[in-house]
């Protein structure tokens, strides 16, 4: 084989691990950060995106047709959005907790339904090489990006201008500020929630089509493994600004390649070291940023966690 | 802890440990007049995943097929709750013989209920059971799957261009490790320069990782693979998108990469657990120490892919005769880790039915990577 890549692998793998990996993490947290916004928790996204990804990876199978599956997990994403926004506008709920029955729901159900999809094989999304044929293979595969990589980061910059220089997003964010400020200019802040509920699922279920039609690209129970839930918690260090969460879900991305990719050079001692390392990084992310003096700066005042 | 002994003597069960030979299946006992047995199975992920439970579930179909009643529970975790499933199955369905297939169902689980229950049989697939600790009515079956691994390992050896190879782990048991090596082994008997390097993902089903180190190993030049995971689906498609070769594991993965896939080694666990129960049936008591390979029908191979090279064929075929007739020993002195001790000595050759190879805690020489 020609041109060994040796260590040089290791840095490599990461870079290209971050863009396969975060992917799902981009898309929930982008979700999760639209939601709280607006002022409200979501926790079921853990459950949405492992729906997503059971019902993007069924409708694709049924189909022959992975972007109608994408299509697909995106609005049962939405629907679960809308659920837990409407549930969380009756009166003394709360939403952590609707949250956490949510997840349990989406990722049983999915279980459920999914039982029959586990062994087919779903055609997949195409990924895109990026290098037009100039690199060498193996860096070529590293350059290979999906499209729904592109659009998620796209997503977030518009995502970021829309909150600053739209009425929409004015709106969203006086809603998740002061739902009094939002009711003294006329606006009722139940469908604003309800609405960024669901937007937030919408997103989440994509990052679910992901998961199944893309990479690693084929479903079964263990597919998410917990990644709806970090990508929650990624939101908070992204301090509600969606650009940062791009940043977030690459470094989660990155770390979370670096087991693999180390063990792959024959950097083996301590693998399991290694492999906690995206869970590691969230307690020292956290544990740096969230000093006494700043830890809210950039929250939503109608957080729950804020009351 | 007095109950067990009333079970009876188990003569056979003395050679069956010495011999760990399928034959050694039951002694007359306690269930003297016999009755079918209602058969528990538990599982740790889908029964449909490709890999360790479908291969299981298969087994368990066979009996369903051949008229008993078969109880059958997926996705239960190696905590407690395999213990309230097993009880479940026992007060509720009336199973009299249980088998919690997966690795971490046995200690403590299942030795705790077994200890409950003296009149219920458990058998576990690939514990380690010792006659002087466990009690009677425990006990243990598995297959010598590393024979096949080792023809994996020759016709990886003769397909790999860049002698590189590759092999996604989960955890680094001794039945992993005795796979790794004796891949390695077969693919240094082709290609004495051949390494695998390994990767630990951590987790019996880790997808992303085992798509991750499937890249990795691919970027590193690795060009085929084989893993021991409870689902090698990841790692057969992500190895089939990228071009690399695969050797399956578990169950047969060909349907998932039609270019490809090499060859596999297989379980066929129809066999043990018809075996179990018929003995049952016929009022003898299950072996507790049940082992076989390809010559017992407890293991086969994936039917040859296109890749394999004609010599790749005759060279494995070959081997395959070998170990179904006289016996074939994959673990032979002198072998050195990859450490630089050596672990087994020169002239020294422990046959597939030495105890010594199923607590193996090394890898190698040849293999890249480390247990801890």
């Amino acid at each position: 084989m020609d041109g060994d890549l040796g260590l040089w692998g290791v840095p490599l793998a990461i870079f290209a691990g971050a863009i396969r990996v975060s992917t799902p993490f981009l898309f929930v947290s982008l979700g999760e950060c639209i939601t709280e916004k607006a002022g409200r928790i979501n926790l079921g996204l853990e459950g949405t995106l492992v729906f997503g990804a059971m019902a993007g990876y069924a409708i694709s199978y049924n189909t022959g047709s992975p972007w109608l599956g994408v299509l697909a997990a995106a609005l049962a994403g939405s629907l679960f959005g809308v659920l837990h926004g409407l549930i969380c506008s009756l009166p003394k709920v709360n939403d952590v907790a609707v949250g956490i029955a949510l997840m349990l729901l989406g990722t049983g159900l999915a279980f459920f339904f999914g039982k029959p999809y586990i062994q087919p094989k779903a055609p997949i999304l195409p990924g895109f090489d990026l290098s037009f044929g100039l690199l060498p293979p193996r860096l070529a595969e590293a350059a290979t990006i999906n499209p729904l990589f592109l659009i998620g980061l796209a997503a977030a910059p518009i995502l970021a201008w829309g909150f600053r220089n739209t009425r929409t997003g004015l709106v969203v964010r006086m809603v998740g500020d002061s739902g009094d400020a939002a009711k003294a200019v006329g606006i009722a802040a139940m469908p604003v929630r309800v609405a960024a509920t669901a937007a937030g699922g919408f997103f989440a279920g994509i990052g679910g089509a992901f998961l199944s039609l893309y990479y690693p690209g084929s479903w079964n129970e263990a597919l998410s493994s917990g990644q709806g839930l970090m990508a929650v918690a990624l939101v908070i260090f992204a301090r509600w600004n969606p650009v940062a969460c791009v940043w977030a879900a690459f470094v989660f991305g990155g770390a979370g390649a670096l087991g693999p990719a180390l063990q792959s050079v024959g950097v083996t001692q301590g693998y399991y070291l290694f492999n906690a390392a995206p869970y590691l990084l969230t307690l020292v992310i956290m544990a740096v940023m969230c000093s006494r003096k700043q830890s809210l700066a950039g929250m939503p005042a109608e957080l729950g966690i804020a009351r | 802890m007095d109950a067990q002994f009333l079970i009876g003597r188990r003569q056979l069960l003395k050679s069956g440990v010495a011999l760990g030979a399928a034959t050694a299946l039951g002694s007359p006992g306690a269930f003297a007049q016999g009755k079918a047995p209602v058969i528990g199975f538990i599982y740790v992920g889908p029964k449909d995943d490709y890999g360790y439970n479908q291969a299981h579930a298969e087994g368990a179909a066979a009996l369903k097929k051949a008229g008993f009643k078969v109880l059958e529970e997926e996705k239960v975790p190696e905590t407690v709750a395999v213990e309230k499933s097993m009880e479940s199955m026992i007060n509720l369905d009336g199973a009299t013989l249980m088998f919690p297939t997966s690795f971490g169902y046995f200690d403590p689980h299942m030795l705790k209920l077994a200890a409950k229950y003296p009149k219920i049989e458990f058998r576990h697939c690939g514990g380690l059971w010792n006659e002087a600790k466990h009690a009677k009515n425990t006990g243990s079956y598995f297959g010598y799957i590393d024979e096949c691994q080792y023809l994996n390992g020759v016709v990886a050896g003769h397909t790999s261009k860049s002698g590189k190879l590759g092999f996604i782990a989960a955890k680094p048991i001794p039945q992993v490790l005795r796979n790794i090596n004796a891949f390695t082994l077969g693919a240094k008997s082709v290609n004495p320069k051949a390494t695998t390097q390994v990767i630990f993902t951590g987790d019996w089903a880790f997808p992303v990782k085992e798509a991750e180190g499937t890249n990795s190993l691919i970027d590193q030049g690795v060009d085929v693979l084989t893993c021991h995971v409870d689902s090698p689906k990841v790692v057969v498609e992500t190895a089939e998108r990228r071009g690399a070769f695969t050797c399956g594991y578990h169950a047969n993965q060909a349907p998932l990469a039609p270019k490809g896939y090499l060859t596999g080694a297989e379980w066929n666990w129809s066999k043990v657990y018809l075996d179990f129960a018929n003995a049952m049936k016929a009022g003898k008591t299950p072996g507790n120490f049940v082992r076989g390979g390809l010559k017992e029908g407890f293991v086969k191979t994936s039917a040859y892919g296109p890749a394999v090279s004609e010599a790749a064929r005759k060279q494995a075929d070959a081997i395959k005769a070998e170990m179904m007739s006289k016996g074939f020993v994959i673990f032979k002195g002198p072998l050195k880790d990859n450490k630089g001790n050596e672990v087994i000595a020169g002239g020294k050759a422990l046959g597939q039915t030495d105890l010594a190879l199923e607590s193996m805690n090394y890898l190698i020489d040849g293999v890249v990577g480390a247990i801890g």
